[in-house]
């Protein structure tokens, strides 16, 4: 069945998110090697092209979260948009927004806020077009009459969270909060810390989304432990985030709450999708060979980060660990190996579920190549910054450029893996656009052309 | 019933932090050229490169306690002229001296990292050079 004009919007989100992550990689790349040089790329320094990188990739996660929602309630849920002309909107000021804050970084014109580096005023348009999908969302689910299933309230959980925490980011414009330093710093990573599980909410909720369809039933996202997924992910958006500020001094038993409640969201999800990867038949697992492949990569990076989350997360360890590259690796290992390679499963999905099978293969030979490039790199790019990590943590002396001679050789292997991962994501990336393309194309009316690539599945 | 009470927690959790959880006893008020400080430290994105508290980004140090640790001279010294590693971004003599007293403010807050602390058999950390 082909697309239909209004499931397009979803799709259009999808391909801003491609075109986003992979302007990101590219800027990040530069950011690496800048680590190494300070002098390379003096046109554009490491205060412009860091918030490049870092709001290309966020806006990445949000936008290919959004079109999938966008996409998968129209047309595979059959719950048309409450305003397909609201979510038309949503796009367009997204869109023009975006251009706004690249052209603000590149004259050097700065909010200076970690993740929203951009001037205040250009949060507006997000934060009104959030509204207008908030109302969208909750107004299309109007017509469920059923219990919803965990990833609907996940979505909206998302949704909700997303809303309060991106105007809690902005509490320092009242002076009671820019002006005392503690509470500045503590409101300021209390608010990314919940909005960080914010947009987890609405990746993980993509992830069961998937996940069950792929299986064919619905059990992975009615089931207690889904449901114990998701409030042990509120409660970490709401108490967690303070493990980011353990040597901040506000109240101890605010870092000790974090502490205990730290430990927990990771596993749970991790838990889930190892049930349901032991679920599938091998049918299932060819039919979507690629959506199956990312999911499982997800898999492998959610133990991977448990691993780290669990050790930065004891304060003692993060004695060592805060203010150091493990935060950067942590970060990197969430936002590529745990959200990308979700989302990406994610992308494939729709793209298996819309092309038929001699259109596009479901173990396409690029894209696998692409997906091992990636892996592979990102584990070296890992070890990289967690090693680099452990040299700033463990140094002792009072020179900041003498630590930074001691741990550049990890630093040379993290940029030459990042040009890696890049590659080996734009393979991904570039594959996944021109393939959501072609769903474009044939929704209106126009002639598909296959790959010549077969099915590894069907070989 | 457990999504509204734990939406009610973040309720008040969060009215806790904004007022009781995060007053500290610190130093002096806020000067008008620490304020205007801490706005040029925006203006020119500073955080992509330094942490407080060891947030913000790695590339450069981080600038908690510079003041007490190199002094304001050495600190003014290389905002105005920049380094090998950083770049001279141009600030006027008052946009410095400025940079300067916000960061004199921040020293005030607090120690980073913490110097003097105890390690429990949990794993938590008690910070003795806490303001509070």
């Amino acid at each position: 069945m082909m697309a239909r004009q209004n499931d397009l919007i979803g799709l259009n989100f999808l391909r801003l998110g491609i075109v986003s992550l992979a302007i990101g990689m590219f800027f990040g790349v530069i950011g690496g090697f800048q680590f190494l040089f300070p002098d390379f790329l003096q046109e554009l320094l490491f205060n412009r092209t860091r918030p490049i990188h870092v709001s290309m990739v966020v806006s990445w996660i949000f936008l290919a979260a959004i079109g999938g929602i966008y996409f998968y309630l129209p047309r595979q849920q059959k719950l048309s948009l409450w305003s397909p002309n609201a979510a038309k909107i949503h796009f367009w000021v997204f869109i023009v927004t975006g251009i706004a804050i690249l052209y603000s970084y590149v004259t050097g014109k700065f909010g200076g806020r970690e993740y929203f580096m951009f001037p205040a005023i250009l949060s507006l348009p997000i934060f009104l077009t959030w509204i207008l999908f908030g109302v969208n969302y909750f107004n299309t689910l109007r017509k469920y009459k059923e219990p919803w299933p965990v990833y609907y309230w996940m979505w909206g959980t998302g949704i909700v969270f997303f809303f309060i925490t991106f105007c809690e980011s902005y509490l320092w414009l009242i002076p009671y909060f820019r002006e005392s330093m503690v509470r500045e710093i503590i409101v300021q990573w209390k608010s990314y810390g919940a909005l960080t599980g914010s947009w987890n909410m609405l990746v993980y909720g993509t992830a069961i989304y998937v996940a069950t369809r792929i299986a064919g039933n619905q059990d992975a996202a009615k089931s207690k432990m889904a449901y114990g997924l998701f409030f042990l992910g509120l409660t970490n958006l709401i108490f967690g985030w303070a493990h980011h500020t353990y040597l901040v001094p506000s109240q101890t038993w605010i870092r000790v709450l974090a502490y205990a409640i730290s430990m927990t969201e990771l596993f749970i999800l991790g838990k889930i999708l190892w049930d349901w990867r032991a679920s599938l038949t091998t049918f299932q697992k060819n039919q979507h060979c690629n959506a199956y492949r990312f999911m499982f990569a997800a898999d492998i990076w959610v133990f991977i980060n448990l691993v780290l989350a669990l050790i930065i997360s004891v304060p003692a360890f993060n004695l060592i660990t805060h203010g150091t590259h493990i935060t950067v690796a942590h970060a990197m290992g969430s936002t590529i190996g745990i959200n990308t390679m979700i989302l990406l499963s994610s992308l494939f999905y729709v793209v298996r579920e819309e092309l038929p099978e001699n259109v596009h293969a479901s173990c396409s030979k690029q894209v696998m190549t692409g997906f091992w490039i990636t892996n592979v790199s990102l584990a070296i790019f890992f070890l990289a910054l967690v090693m680099a990590g452990f040299g700033r943590g463990l140094y002792e002396g009072a020179s900041f450029q003498e630590m930074a001679l001691q741990i550049r050789p990890f630093l040379v292997v993290f940029a030459i893996s990042g040009i890696a991962l890049m590659l080996g994501m734009w393979l991904v990336l570039w594959n996944a656009f021109r393939l959501l393309g072609k769903i474009i194309s044939s929704a209106n009316g126009e002639k598909v052309r296959g790959d010549g690539e077969l099915s590894t599945a069907n070989s | 019933m457990i999504f509204g009470t734990l939406f009610l927690s973040f309720v008040f959790y969060s009215a806790y932090i904004y007022t009781a959880g995060t007053e500290v006893a610190h130093g002096p008020e806020i000067s008008d050229e620490a304020r205007r400080g801490q706005q040029v430290y925006q203006e020119y994105n500073c955080m992509a490169c330094h942490q407080f508290y060891g947030l913000g980004g790695y590339m450069g140090p981080d600038l908690t306690n510079v003041i007490s640790n190199r002094g304001a001279a050495y600190a003014g010294a290389f905002i105005a002229a920049g380094t090998a590693t950083m770049p001279n971004l141009g600030l006027s003599p008052e946009e410095t001296s400025d940079v300067v007293a916000f960061l004199g403010f921040v020293d005030t807050t607090g120690t980073y990292p913490p110097k003097n602390y105890d390690v429990t058999w949990y794993g938590t950390v008690r910070q003795e050079d806490d303001p509070q």
